[in-house]
């Protein structure tokens, strides 16, 4: 059973030479009981496919479902079945935490004492319980983003949309949250979950799909996607410009792929498959030829490398030109997206 | 992975209210949260309030002197008798900024996002806005009142226009209102709602009898004043409040005041309460 399909959903902001296509033909599927993961640089349309899907935005093409229910024609049914926390803490902050939830709570159709008690709970779960009666403006940047989270919990939805909900949390509260996330699942949640970090990715998602410029450009486990990227890699800064030549030489022994060099930065990016081993291996081999180094660590993929790999632009690059690479593609794929999403 | 259908099940899903009674739950919790947070920051309250009082002194000591109340030249205080319905009125008519820049500001922090993401009723964040802010034009209108009192104000026709006059402001205020609420959720920017909420509203109650007998002004101002909404208000406060309503102009609207200022009203919600409603659906916060 499906908790989320998408089917060719596009957005179109603006009109004409200056129209932005946000979202050009995305698919999607969300089996229930699920975390999806949407990863992507900025402006790479998560948060708009997001609002699509939550009924904030109307759709300008394709269609979705959402716990069953038609998106564009059954908002309100959409509504009472879903969670959604934004990019931006979105909570009241001349009220309390405390009342900010009940707040929620009442509605999301609550009577004032089920509120009061969900209240009680979600202040406590998400350690806020000493700052309950505070005004939420008087609360840190982490803590405004947790009492975000707890208000799309308020009713257990039984779909969680959660856009960045890690950015701006300490490593602590992070790791909370994740443990918050992986609790709803076992509860039988479904969740989609946009992030930037593979790493979160990795650690929530039984499946990630990978957004870029509207369009989706890859989907598969983490696994499957670090493979596409190469898995692990062993990176070695040389220090004398000289050596490099017989540096690649011994890099090059102990992988099967291949080298990559940075002459200017001395920086040579090999990968491996024997993980830490691997790396033992290489120091002890540069020792023997007397090659000396100033830097060697072994790196697992991130999101840039996955980008790499992808797209053969650095996810920098990319949000760096998004805007702009983003108009002109628009008015090139409007149509035929149109026409794709008409079918 | 689960098989279990989708079907809402009855422990996640809160009871559905009926929709008039979930209409009135939403809209009397997002009036709850406006009130609760517009007392935690006072200083906002008191702008509401200073301002008004400032125009009160300022007419009735400081222009009043050299403005004459037709039929009443050589009354002493008749002015500030005939000046205070323009003060009510004016002060009823900037409710449109509280209602924009509340608007605008939660636009602005990603609120009405969430308020529209939830199953609440379309039309409570606004009705909320609506009764909260009607509520505080209450208390504006009374201290209004009470400064009235005491420059010399009075009421002369007893209880019952009274309340009626009472009525009227309120029901223009709540008319502004409306305004208000389309403004700021077509601005969504609290700074920019508190300017473009107010700013076209004083040369148009300048453009009126609230401050200055029209009588007075040039022909063809003197009709647009005339035909003035804030001036049908403002006559209708005196008619019922009894003060120096000794009518020169033979226009309809000053003729008919009460009737006028009703028919204004009921033609300001009805254009602008649907076109905000229809907004706030469509809003995409910036
Ligand atoms: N209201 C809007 N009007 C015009 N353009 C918009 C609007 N909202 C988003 N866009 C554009 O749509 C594109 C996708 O934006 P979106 O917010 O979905 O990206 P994102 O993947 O969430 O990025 P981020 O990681 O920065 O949050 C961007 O090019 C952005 O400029
Ligand atoms: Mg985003």
């Amino acid at each position: 059973m499906n908790a989320i399909i998408a089917e060719g959903l596009v957005k179109t902001f603006g009109s004409g030479d200056k129209a932005v296509k946000a979202v050009s033909g995305v698919d999607l599927t969300v089996d229930e009981g699920t975390v999806v993961s949407m990863l992507g640089p900025n402006g790479a349309g998560k948060t708009t496919t997001v609002r699509m899907l939550t009924t904030l935005l109307p759709i300008d093409g394709g269609r979705a479902l959402v716990a069953g229910y038609d998106v564009a024609d059954q908002p309100q049914a959409v509504r009472s079945s879903i969670g959604l926390s934004g990019q931006f803490a979105a909570v009241d902050e001349n009220l309390t935490g405390r009342e900010n939830l009940w707040m929620f709570g009442r509605l999301y159709q609550l009577s004032s004492k089920q509120a009061a008690r969900r209240a009680d709970e979600l202040l406590e779960q998400f350690s806020l319980t000493d700052a309950a009666d505070r005004p939420s403006k008087t609360y840190s940047g982490g803590m405004r983003r947790r009492l975000d989270l707890a208000g799309s919990l308020v009713i257990h939805p039984k779909i969680l949309f959660l856009d960045e909900p890690t950015t701006g949390l300490d490593p602590a509260s992070r790791l909370d949250l994740w443990d918050i996330i992986r609790q709803r699942v076992r509860g039988g949640a479904t969740i989609l979950l946009t992030t930037q970090y593979l790493e979160e990715a990795d650690a929530l998602a039984d499946r990630i799909v990978v957004i870029d410029h509207g369009r989706i450009i890859a989907e598969g486990t983490a696994d499957e996607l670090k493979a596409k990227v190469g898995g692990e890699r062993i990176e070695v800064v040389v220090h004398d410009p000289a050596l490099m030549q017989r540096a690649i030489e011994i890099l090059q022994r102990g992988s099967d792929g291949q080298c990559v060099v940075d002459e200017h930065t001395r920086k040579l990016t090999v990968p491996t498959t024997m993980g830490s081993k691997g790396l033992v291996h290489v120091i002890r081999d540069l020792d023997e030829h007397k090659v000396e180094i100033d830097d060697i660590a072994l790196r697992r993929p991130t999101l840039d490398d996955v980008f790499l790999e992808l797209t053969g632009r650095h996810a920098e690059d990319e949000a760096a030109s998004t805007d702009a690479a983003a108009g002109t593609d628009a008015a090139a794929g409007t149509d035929a997206a149109a026409k794709e999403a008409a079918k | 992975m689960s098989t279990t259908d989708l079907t809402p099940s009855t422990t996640t899903q809160p009871p559905k209210n009926s929709g008039l009674s979930q209409v009135l739950n939403d809209t009397m919790i997002i009036a709850w949260r406006n009130i609760r947070g517009g007392l935690r920051v006072p200083d906002t309250q008191i702008y509401m309030f200073i301002q008004p009082i400032m125009f009160v002194l300022l007419f009735a000591y400081v222009f009043g002197g050299a403005i004459q109340v037709p039929g009443a030249e050589n009354i002493a205080g008749a002015y500030r008798e005939y000046l205070m319905a323009g003060i009510f009125v004016q002060t009823m008519a900037f409710a449109v900024a509280p209602a924009s820049v509340g608007l605008a500001d939660d636009m602005h922090k990603g609120l009405i996002d969430r308020f529209r993401s939830l199953p609440m009723a379309r039309s409570g964040v606004i009705a909320g806005r609506v009764v909260s802010d009607l509520a505080s034009q209450f208390v504006v209108l009374i201290i209004m009142m009470i400064c009235g009192l005491i420059v010399g104000w009075r009421v002369h026709n007893g209880v019952l226009p009274f309340l009626g006059g009472v009525g009227l402001m309120l029901l223009f205020a709540f008319a502004m209102l409306w305004v208000g609420a389309l403004i700021g959720l077509s601005v969504g920017n609290p700074q920019v709602a508190a300017s473009a909420g107010l700013i076209w509203l004083f040369p148009v109650v300048f453009l009126s009898n609230a401050f200055v007998p029209p009588e007075s002004m040039p022909t063809v101002v003197r009709n647009i004043a005339e035909w003035n909404p804030i001036s049908a208000l403002v006559a209708a406060a005196r008619d019922l409040f009894g003060n120096q309503s000794i009518i020169v102009s033979d226009a309809w609207p000053m003729q008919n005041a009460v009737l006028a200022a009703l028919l204004w009203c009921v033609v300001i919600i009805g254009v602008f309460a649907p076109l905000a409603v229809r907004k706030y659906k469509a809003a995409a916060s910036k």
